[in-house]
């Protein structure tokens, strides 16, 4: 990812919606008492949202986002969330598949995400449209891919799967995985720990 | 807008849309069908299809392109202007409502001037005063690949606000884009002549409706003849009986 697309991205689009919120919330003083948590699943409204969720989600998905990269990442995921991938998907292989299939079935603006399903109590690879947020399905984002055109547009044009695959192989945090899956499973319920008898 | 976005934006995205319509579309019932009625079958009815996508932008890009032209810009004219002045108050006030519209898409999508004959397709809801009046000229948004055709309106002018389309040349000031689009690249021919077809094309569905009108009232007439025919020929049957 080119150091243009960082600083536009972050500094213009990313700051953009920072601002528009902030200018957003200046009128309202309950939401304004929100976490920024608490903001985006109330503004969403269960699916009829106002006129702050696209704002308060952007900011929330882009944070989110680059939490999810760091320079010299890639590689594979180890010990649990190695472990409850194969569980999930059947091998890192087939995950990194349906990732990156995902990616290039997203019509139109919008994110991937690996999530931790609540109920379900399994990861899944799901793919959401403009500024939605698994979230507000009470659902635990592990790590995520921004699909917006602007995320990718100056460094591949339209070649999705080019950067899809760049991201997969040179950007995602697995350490950020990591961390974000061991407090997820304070949450939820994903059987018994398999300890190992020496 | 730069020549690099131009050969991009037809070359490989308009081009990728047009190429895998036509790999889905081979073989099957659709591949003889007009793109128009293409749309309209795989939208089916908001649960789309896997061919809606690609032939409902192939149709976009089309009309995007179509409304525009090196050395665009200025203002419209004739049967145009008088309906903008109409509908919009001024043309000033008109641009403004097209940029907010266009500005405010979020996520992906088009934004569009259209025609509409305001027409309701249900049998017992006629209009009892029809007039010039109900077909309006209408500024709307649509996102990702959805289409003012769904809506059973004439689309006049088109602005592609995928960021594709402006992001080599304006990166994310998407206003500047659409006030260039305005200022410098809008063919109003185009949009007029568009106007002249949307016109005669519902000139031709009200009359379409009325024959079909009189037919159906020209097939309950037979019913009350034939009575009458045979009331006046009961003396007739009796002479030729007798013979």
């Amino acid at each position: 990812m080119s150091r243009r697309t960082l600083e536009m991205h972050w500094g213009e689009h990313h700051r953009g919606y920072v601002e528009g919120l902030n200018k957003q919330l200046e009128k309202d003083d309950i939401l304004y008492g929100h976490t920024l948590d608490e903001l985006v699943k109330v503004t969403y409204n269960n699916g009829n949202p106002l006129p702050e969720f696209n704002n308060a989600a952007q900011v929330w998905n882009h944070d989110f986002f680059w939490e999810s990269m760091q320079p010299g990442g890639g590689d594979m995921p180890r010990l649990g969330l190695l472990e409850q991938i194969e569980k999930d998907f059947g091998s890192f292989t087939n995950f990194k598949e349906k990732f990156l299939e995902a990616a290039l079935t997203l019509f139109g603006s919008g994110w991937v995400w690996l999530v931790l399903k609540r109920t379900e109590r399994c990861l899944a690879v799901v793919k959401t449209s403009n500024a939605i947020n698994p979230i507000v399905w009470d659902d635990i984002p592990i790590i995520s891919l921004d699909l917006w055109e602007h995320a990718y547009y100056l460094d591949y044009k339209n070649d999705k799967g080019k950067y899809a695959n760049v991201f997969m192989n040179h950007l995602v945090s697995w350490n950020a995985a990591a961390a974000r899956m061991a407090r997820a499973e304070a949450f939820v319920n994903l059987g018994e720990p398999k300890i190992p008898i020496a | 807008m730069s020549r690099e976005t131009l050969e991009y934006h037809w070359g490989k995205h308009h081009r990728g849309y047009v190429d895998n319509l036509n790999r889905q579309i081979v073989g099957t019932e659709l591949d003889g069908m007009t793109l128009e009625d293409i749309i309209t079958i795989t939208y089916n009815k908001g649960d789309l299809l896997p061919a809606f996508n690609n032939a409902a932008q192939v149709w976009n890009h089309t009309s995007f392109w179509e409304s525009m032209k090196p050395g665009g810009g200025g203002e419209p004219s004739g049967d145009l202007l008088e309906l903008i002045k109409r509908d919009f108050g001024s043309f000033e006030r008109f641009v403004e409502e097209f940029k907010l519209a266009a500005s405010t898409q979020f996520g992906s999508g088009w934004a569009w001037l259209v025609y509409k004959a305001n027409r309701l397709d249900v049998g017992n809801a006629v209009n009892p005063r029809p007039s010039e009046e109900d077909k309006k000229l209408v500024v709307v948004k649509s996102p990702n690949a959805i289409n003012p055709l769904l809506w059973d309106c004439y689309p006049l002018l088109t602005i592609d606000v995928w960021e594709h389309a402006y992001y080599l040349d304006f990166q994310n000031h998407r206003p500047d884009y659409i006030s260039i689009f305005m200022e410098k690249l809008v063919s109003w021919e185009a949009v007029s002549s568009r106007l002249e077809m949307a016109k005669a094309q519902v000139a031709n569905r009200e009359r379409e409706e009325e024959r079909r009108k009189r037919a159906e009232e020209e097939e309950q007439m037979p019913y009350s003849e034939a009575v009458k025919m045979y009331l006046e020929s009961d003396g007739d049957g009796d002479d030729s009986e007798a013979e």
